[in-house]
């Protein structure tokens, strides 16, 4: 299985390549891509240096381009694409029909992969995808269980790649707008959820109140630690329950899953995290290559040892992982 | 439904019922909406496979009393398609061979292609040229993604490609995210396996407030919606400028009656549209929004209905 690992930056993508990824994923700086923060991402030319040194070291370059363009805006994402192809990318992560049907008729070598974003959880839409735009992988968004995976793969026209680790999206990836409900901004328009531009951090007599577009996500006792108001992992009330309505801060971790996710016939493992520090892509991207490699040395008796559950807690949000939905009891 | 004057007049639309309704109040529904000043309803369930008060051939019976009452049928389908289970039943859905589709997954669109069919507000089209390549592959009919404005729609009309109708959701809580986890059964501590049909306690969603007391979300299952409602009607006039074939109702428990009702009046100009949304709003469950349409954040209200308030 290929480890496809995040590369927000330069540094990034140097600790993806040198820890042991096969390939990195990256976006141009702008609202081309789904990471649209400020800082993140490559202009044209740290990319092509970012492409010659995964080059030396034989790892491929996927270039994200999985945001939704309007018409008004539809050119810069043409630009996007002939650029991503010009510069020699591996592959072009697309969701948009738009943005595909452009890609596969102008630059037909190009290799296309279906973004997460794109949405599609069943066979039946890749079949479109593949029929249309000769796509030849998919993401398959975080919400199907392990059976549903190796059902879609059975039938599937396209290899498939899979969330390994990371932040967890609970819902459909490309049809949640939670974001924009709150602040205008979300991933498919803007390349953004639950925009920094749009956070406030307020103290209080009893701790610190976190809001997002004016809408109060989370409420700190003192002392207690605080995370990222993503809109999804607040604390909501739901009759006299106040409780994490929708998910707790929580990452996702299929580690115990590789002999499954290699059985099953998944092609690719995806590490979740482009707006995350080079140090933290070194850290996961090494502790994967191990397993990966484990996993490869004697699959039968592959079991995550105890330091690299203990070295993923870390930088995991709320330092808890979960099988997410591949594990149908967290459905 | 027409009118007078040469203006270009909506016809209205009636959307899927997003809950989970027993089969008696399903029925009693659309007992009342085959009398309702109506022209085009979408039958069926698009949020949960597992809710099974109306079936399949029920839904077709429920069709056939509204077809024979003048209403356009269109058989509307899952958003999110995962088990095996779920493609049978949208392939004899496609396969219906009498009423038109609505694709609300590229799963669906995949079955359809080479027929006619419309596609639902959560296939994601942002743009012309997305629309014009499912033109060619048969789609007839478009919905707006809510979260898109009217300078955006304004666009697509522009560009859309020859023999698509626009169709713009104007009533109703917003379908805002879907998800495998079953919101509800989480609520109630069930795991989505032995959910005990929970949602059906909520005919319009459970609501999900903050903690300063915003009536925020809406639980409906696997899906999340906002608690305000939004109200486009107040918008109408520039929807006629704009050429929207359909303005859409989506149906909530009590008094769907009364808002199709007032979205007509104001369509035909009986009343004044921007009046006839303040009838509207005591009709909601938690109040009304429209910030998407005016390029804003989706829960807010900038539309006329705040002057007139």
């Amino acid at each position: 299985m290929e480890l496809v690992c995040p590369a927000g930056n330069l540094p990034s993508l140097k600790a993806a390549v040198d820890n042991g990824a096969n390939a990195v994923y990256t976006g141009f700086r702008d609202d081309t891509n789904a990471r649209h923060f400020a800082g993140l991402n490559f202009t044209p030319e740290k990319l092509n240096e970012g492409i010659r040194y995964a080059r030396r070291k034989g790892v491929r370059v996927f270039i994200a381009l999985n945001t939704y363009p309007q018409p008004g805006g539809f050119s810069r994402w043409q630009q996007a694409v002939d650029r991503a192809a010009d510069q020699g990318a591996d592959a072009l992560i697309a969701a948009d029909i738009g943005v595909l049907e452009y890609a596969a008729q102008r630059h037909p070598e190009l290799n296309l992969h279906l973004s997460v974003q794109g949405s599609a959880t069943n066979y039946e839409a890749l079949k479109f995808y593949r029929e249309h735009f000769g796509v030849r992988r998919a993401v398959l968004p975080r919400v199907l269980s392990m059976s549903q995976i190796r059902h879609v793969i059975e039938h599937s026209p396209v290899e498939v790649e899979v969330f390994a680790f990371g932040s967890l999206c609970v819902m459909v990836e490309g049809r949640c707008i939670l974001s924009s409900y709150a602040t205008g901004r979300s991933p498919n328009t803007y390349g953004a959820c639950s925009p920094a531009s749009h956070v406030e951090w307020k103290e209080t007599p009893s701790g610190l109140d976190t809001r997002l577009g004016g809408v109060l996500i989370q409420r700190h006792p003192k002392g207690e630690n605080v995370g990222y108001p993503t809109l999804c992992k607040g604390t909501f009330r739901v009759g006299d329950n106040t409780f994490h309505a929708i998910e707790d801060p929580i990452s996702l971790n299929a580690m115990e899953l590789l002999p499954q996710l290699a059985a099953a016939g998944v092609k690719a493992l995806k590490i979740e995290g482009r707006q995350r520090s080079p140090v933290y892509v070194a850290q996961v991207t090494r502790v994967w290559r191990q397993a990966l490699d484990a996993f490869e040395r004697a699959p039968d008796d592959f079991r995550p040892r105890p330091e690299w559950t203990a070295e993923l807690g870390k930088v995991s949000e709320g330092a808890q992982t979960t099988l997410g939905a591949y594990h149908r009891p967290w459905q | 439904m027409s009118t007078s004057d040469t203006q270009h007049t909506p016809r209205l639309s009636l959307g899927p019922i997003s809950y989970y309704w027993p089969k008696d109040k399903v029925d009693a529904f659309y007992a009342m909406v085959a009398d309702a000043p109506i022209d085009i309803v979408y039958l069926g369930e698009t949020v949960c496979s597992k809710r099974n008060q109306v079936r399949f051939e029920d839904w077709l019976a429920i069709g056939e009393r509204l077809e024979a009452a003048g209403k356009e049928v269109v058989l509307s389908t899952l958003a999110l398609l995962e088990a095996e289970s779920e493609l049978i039943r949208l392939r004899a859905i496609c396969d219906n061979g009498r009423w038109l589709v609505e694709a609300n997954d590229m799963g669906a669109v995949n079955l359809l292609q080479g027929r006619p069919f419309a596609v639902g507000h959560s296939v994601n089209v942002y743009n012309d040229r997305t629309l014009a390549l499912l033109a060619r592959q048969g789609c007839k009919r478009w919905v707006l993604p809510v979260e898109l404005t009217h300078e955006t729609l304004a666009e697509m009309q522009r560009l859309r490609a020859h023999g698509v109708e626009t169709e713009v959701l104007g009533y109703g809580r917003l379908p805002l995210a879907y998800s495998a986890r079953c919101f509800t059964a989480r609520a109630r501590n069930q795991p989505k396996d032995d959910c005990r049909y929970a949602c059906i306690d909520d005919p319009d969603g459970l609501v999900v407030s903050t903690q300063d007391d915003n009536r925020f979300l809406a639980l409906n299952g696997i899906q999340t919606q906002s608690a305000r409602t939004m109200n486009l009607l107040p918008e109408v006039g520039r929807m006629r400028e704009l050429g929207v074939d359909i303005l859409r109702i989506s149906p909530q428990a009590n008094r769907t009656d009364e808002v199709m009702d007032l979205f007509y009046r104001a369509l035909i100009g009986e009343l004044d549209p921007v009046e006839a949304s303040t009838s509207l709003e005591r009709l909601m469950p938690t109040g009304p929004c429209d910030g998407y349409w005016h390029g804003g954040a989706g829960m807010g209200l900038q539309g006329r209905t705040v002057q007139a308030a």
